[in-house]
C-alpha cells in the first residue's frame, strides 16, 4: 500500500509534466506553421529560431 | 502610348511599431507553396536595405518583415516580391484576428487538460471497477483511490468544463436551453454526487465519466471551431487586404493617395487604366472604356467621356480620367449593395441547425427522465440518496456526447473532402442549407462563362490584316483579336483613342479598329459584342465576339437536372448573349438585363414561394442575391464582396464543383441523421437501464465511449477517397 501512495502521485506528476510541455509548445507557437516547418528542414542556411 | 507613372503606393499605414521602437510589416503573399519559394522570398527580402528579419508562414501565406530602426520602406518590399513573381499585399494585423486565435487556443488547452484528466482519473478508477469482477477492494483502499480520482478529476473537469458552463449560462440568461445546459447540469451534478460519495465512503463515484465526457465533447467542439476558423481566416484575409485608397488632386494639381473614407463630395480624383473607380462620380476630363462586368454583368466595355456618370467598382480599361466625386464611399451604389448583403446575412442567421433541433428535443426529455427517476425512486422507497444516484446515472448515461459529436464530425469530414476538391465551406450551417436546395440560379458572366470575350466568327484574311492594330491596343476585345491572330508585327504610329478605338499605319496605309462610328461603318444594332476594322480603300469588316462558356458548363447543368433540381439564369447582360448561353447549356428559364436589386427581389420571390434556391454568382451585382439565397456559392475569381456573401467558395475552372458540393452536402445530411438515429437508439436502451439501477460507473464509462466511437466512425465514412 505504501508503494501505491508513492507511485500514484508520481505517475500523476509525470502526466502533469507532459501537459506542461504541451502548454509550452502551444505558447511558443510550434503549431502555427506546420507546412513551413516541414519545408524548412530542407533548407541549408536556415536558422530554426522562431520569430 | 505611355501614361504618366503612378505615384508609389503609400503603405506607411500598415507599419506597426514594436516595443523596441523598430517597425514591422505584415504582408499576405500569394503563390508561395514550397521550400524553394520560402527560401527565395526570405533571402530576397532579408537582402533589402533596412530589413532586419523576414519570416514567412507557409500555412497562412503571411510574411512578417522587421525593419532596422524606425524607418521602413514597405513599398520596396512589395516591389521586390512582385519582381520575384509573388504578388503581395500589406494587411492590417488589427483586422486579421485569425493569427491570434484565442478561442481555438483555449479549446485545445481545455482538450489537453481533459485528455490528461481522463487518462489519469481512469487509472484510479480501474481498481474501483475491479469490484465488478469480484475483486472488491477494502473500504479504506477504495476511499484512497476515490480521493486520488477526485484530486485529479475534479480540477480537470472544472477547467475543461468552463467553455460549456459559460455557454450554458449565457443561454439560460436568454431563457433558452441549448445543448450545453444538460451537459453542464450533468457534469456539475456528477461531480457533486461523486464528492459526497467519497466523503461518505460510498461506492459510486463518476469522476472518470465526467472528465471523459468533457474530453469527447471538446473534440467535437474543437473540430467545429477549426472548420469555422479556416473559413473565417479566408474571409478575414480578404477584408484585411482591402486597403481602399484613391488618388486625389489638390488645388495645385498635385496627386496624393488618400484613404477612401476621406474622399468627400466634389473632390477631383485621378483614375488610371487598370484601376477601379473608387466612388460614384462624373468624369471631368479624359475618355475611356469601362468594364462594368462585376457591377452589371455586361460583357461589352462601355465608352465613357467627360460629363458621363460613372459608378464605383467599374474597371477603367483604356484612358486616364479625372472624375469629380458625386458621393462619399459609403453612399456609393456599392455600399447600398453591401447593406443588402448585411440584411441577407442577418436573415440567414435565423436558420436553425440540425444539432440545435436535436437539442431542443433532447434537453426536456432527458431532464424529465432524470426528474422522474428521482421522484419515482424516492416514492418507491429507495431513499433520497439512492434515488439521486440513479437520477445522476440517467444524466450521465444518456450522455449527449454522441449527439455533440454527431454533427461536427460529419461536417468536418465533409468539408475536408470538399476542400481537397477545391471548395471552401464557410460554415456547417452552409452545408446543411445546401443539402435542402431544390432550385439552382446561375449568373451568366463569370460563372457559366469565363468572363473573357473570344472571337466567334472572323474572316481569316481580315483577321491577319487587323492584327497589327489589335496588338497595339489594350482594349480587351482587341486583345482577344490579337490572341486569335498569334504573334506578329505591331502597327506603326498606333494611337489609342479612349472610348473609340485605335488607329495606325499598316503597310504605310492608315487603318482604324474600333467602334462602328469610329471606322465609319453602320452598326447592325443587334446587341452583339463587336469590333470594326477599316483600311483605306477597303469596306469595313465586322468581328463578332462572345464570352466563352466554361468547359464543363453543359455537363454541370445536365448533372444538376439529373439530380432533380430546376435551373434558371438571372443575368444583368443583354438578352441576345444570355439567350445564346441559355440555349447552349440547356436552360429554358432565363431573365436578362436585371439590376442587382431586381436579382435580389427575384430570389426573395422564390423564397416566398417556398423554393429553396442555390445562387451561384460572382459579381457585385450578385452579392445581394447571394445573401438573400437559401444557399450561395461564388467562384474564387469573384469580388470580395460576393465571396463574403457566399456560403461556399469554389476555386478552379470547373462548374462541376457545384454538383460535387451539393452531392457532398446531401450525403453529409444523411450521415448526420444516421448519427442521430444511432445516438437515439443508444439512449432508448441506456436510459431505462439507468432508471432501474443497472448502471454502475464501469458500465457508464464503457457505454459512453462506445457510443461516441460509433458516431465518429460513421462520420468517417464520408471521407471517401474518390
Amino acid at each position: 500500500m505504501n508503494i501505491v501512495l508513492f507511485l500514484a502521485p508520481f505517475s500523476v506528476g509525470l502526466g502533469l509534466m507532459a501537459l506542461g510541455a504541451f502548454w509550452w509548445t502551444l505558447r511558443a507557437g510550434q503549431y502555427d506553421d506546420p507546412v513551413g516547418d516541414a519545408s524548412r528542414i530542407l533548407l541549408d542556411d536556415d536558422d530554426d529560431r522562431p520569430l | 502610348m505611355t501614361y504618366p507613372a503612378a505615384p508609389a503606393p503609400d503603405y506607411s499605414a500598415f507599419l506597426r511599431k514594436r516595443e523596441d521602437g523598430a517597425r514591422s510589416l505584415d504582408l499576405l503573399v500569394k503563390g508561395a507553396r514550397c521550400a524553394n519559394c520560402l527560401a527565395k522570398i526570405e533571402r530576397e527580402v532579408q537582402g533589402l536595405p533596412g530589413v532586419a528579419s523576414a519570416r514567412l508562414n507557409l500555412t497562412t501565406g503571411k510574411l512578417t518583415v522587421g525593419f532596422d530602426g524606425a524607418a521602413g520602406d514597405a513599398a520596396k518590399v512589395v516591389e521586390a516580391l512582385d519582381k520575384l513573381g509573388y504578388p503581395a499585399t500589406p494587411y492590417d494585423p488589427a483586422q486579421a484576428q485569425v493569427a491570434h486565435d484565442k478561442e481555438g487556443r483555449r479549446l485545445i488547452l481545455a482538450l489537453a487538460v481533459a485528455g490528461f484528466g481522463a487518462m489519469n482519473t481512469m487509472m484510479f478508477s480501474v481498481p474501483l471497477w475491479a469490484g465488478i469482477f469480484g475483486q472488491e477492494l477494502g473500504p479504506a483502499t477504495r476511499t484512497v483511490m476515490q480521493w486520488f480520482a477526485a484530486a485529479v478529476g475534479g480540477p480537470c473537469a472544472i477547467y475543461a468544463g468552463l467553455p460549456f458552463f459559460q455557454s450554458a449560462w449565457n443561454s439560460l440568461k436568454r431563457r433558452r436551453a441549448n445543448m450545453d445546459v444538460p451537459i453542464s447540469v450533468g457534469v456539475i451534478l456528477t461531480l457533486l454526487i461523486s464528492f459526497s460519495e467519497t466523503l461518505l465512503h460510498g461506492r459510486d463515484t463518476y469522476f472518470d465519466a465526467a472528465v471523459s465526457l468533457l474530453f469527447l465533447l471538446l473534440i467535437g467542439r474543437w473540430l467545429d471551431h477549426q472548420l469555422r476558423a479556416k473559413a473565417r481566416g479566408a474571409a478575414g484575409d480578404l477584408l484585411a487586404m482591402q486597403a481602399p485608397a484613391a488618388t486625389r488632386l489638390d488645388a495645385q494639381g498635385r496627386e496624393h493617395r488618400a484613404p477612401l473614407s476621406e474622399v468627400a463630395v466634389g473632390d477631383l480624383l485621378v483614375v488610371r487604366p487598370g484601376e477601379r473607380i473608387p466612388v460614384d462620380g462624373v468624369i471631368e476630363t479624359g475618355a475611356t472604356d469601362l468594364d462594368n462586368a462585376l457591377l452589371t454583368g455586361e460583357t461589352t466595355p462601355a465608352a465613357a467621356t467627360a460629363g458621363n456618370a460613372v459608378r464605383a467598382g467599374a474597371l477603367n480599361l483604356s484612358g486616364v480620367i479625372t472624375l469629380k466625386a458625386a458621393a462619399r464611399s459609403e453612399d456609393s451604389a456599392v455600399a447600398a449593395i453591401a447593406r443588402l448583403v448585411e440584411a441577407g446575412a442577418q436573415s440567414k442567421s435565423k436558420y436553425v441547425q440540425l444539432a440545435d433541433k436535436a437539442a431542443g428535443l433532447y434537453v426536456p426529455v432527458v431532464h424529465l427522465a432524470a426528474a422522474l427517476t428521482f421522484a419515482g425512486g424516492w416514492a418507491l422507497g429507495l431513499g433520497p440518496r439512492e434515488a439521486l444516484l440513479r437520477a445522476v446515472a440517467v444524466l450521465i448515461i444518456t450522455c449527449p456526447c454522441a449527439l455533440g459529436l454527431a454533427v461536427p464530425a460529419v461536417q468536418i469530414t465533409a468539408s475536408a473532402r470538399l476542400f481537397r476538391k477545391g471548395v471552401l465551406v464557410k460554415s456547417g450551417a452552409a452545408l446543411e442549407r445546401l443539402a435542402e436546395v431544390d432550385h439552382v440560379v446561375f449568373d451568366k458572366t463569370g460563372v457559366l462563362t469565363e468572363g473573357r470575350p473570344q472571337l466567334i466568327e472572323a474572316d481569316e484574311v481580315a483577321l491577319l490584316r487587323a492584327a497589327p492594330l489589335a496588338r497595339a491596343s489594350r482594349h480587351p476585345l482587341a486583345k482577344a483579336l490579337a490572341a486569335e491572330a498569334g504573334i506578329g508585327v505591331v502597327a506603326a504610329e498606333a494611337k489609342e483613342h479612349a472610348g473609340l478605338g485605335v488607329e495606325g499605319l499598316i503597310d504605310g496605309r492608315p487603318a482604324r479598329l474600333g467602334r462602328a462610328a469610329f471606322v465609319g461603318a453602320e452598326t447592325e444594332g443587334d446587341g452583339e459584342t463587336e469590333l470594326w476594322f477599316a483600311e483605306e480603300g477597303h469596306a469595313p469588316v465586322r468581328f463578332r465576339f462572345s464570352d466563352t462558356l466554361r468547359p464543363d458548363a453543359v455537363q454541370a447543368v445536365a448533372a444538376l437536372k439529373a439530380r432533380g433540381l430546376t435551373v434558371e439564369i438571372l443575368s444583368g447582360d443583354l438578352a441576345t448573349p444570355v439567350a445564346r448561353v441559355a440555349e447552349t447549356v440547356g436552360v429554358r428559364v432565363w431573365r436578362a438585363g436585371l439590376s442587382p436589386f431586381e436579382k435580389a427581389e427575384a430570389l426573395e420571390a422564390m423564397a416566398a414561394k417556398g423554393r429553396k434556391a442555390l445562387m451561384v454568382g460572382d459579381g457585385l451585382n450578385d452579392a445581394a442575391a447571394l445573401a438573400k439565397a437559401h444557399a450561395a456559392m461564388a467562384p474564387g475569381t469573384a469580388l470580395e464582396a460576393s465571396q463574403n456573401a457566399a456560403d461556399l467558395v469554389f476555386s478552379g475552372e470547373g462548374l462541376m464543383a457545384v454538383v460535387e458540393a451539393i452531392d457532398t452536402a446531401r450525403q453529409a445530411r444523411t450521415r448526420a441523421l444516421e448519427n442521430f438515429g444511432l445516438a437515439a437508439l443508444y439512449n432508448v436502451v441506456a436510459a431505462p437501464a439507468a432508471m432501474f439501477g443497472l448502471v454502475n460507473p464501469f458500465v457508464a464509462a464503457i457505454a459512453m465511449s462506445g457510443s461516441s466511437l460509433l458516431v465518429t466512425l460513421n462520420a468517417l465514412r464520408m471521407g471517401g477517397r474518390k
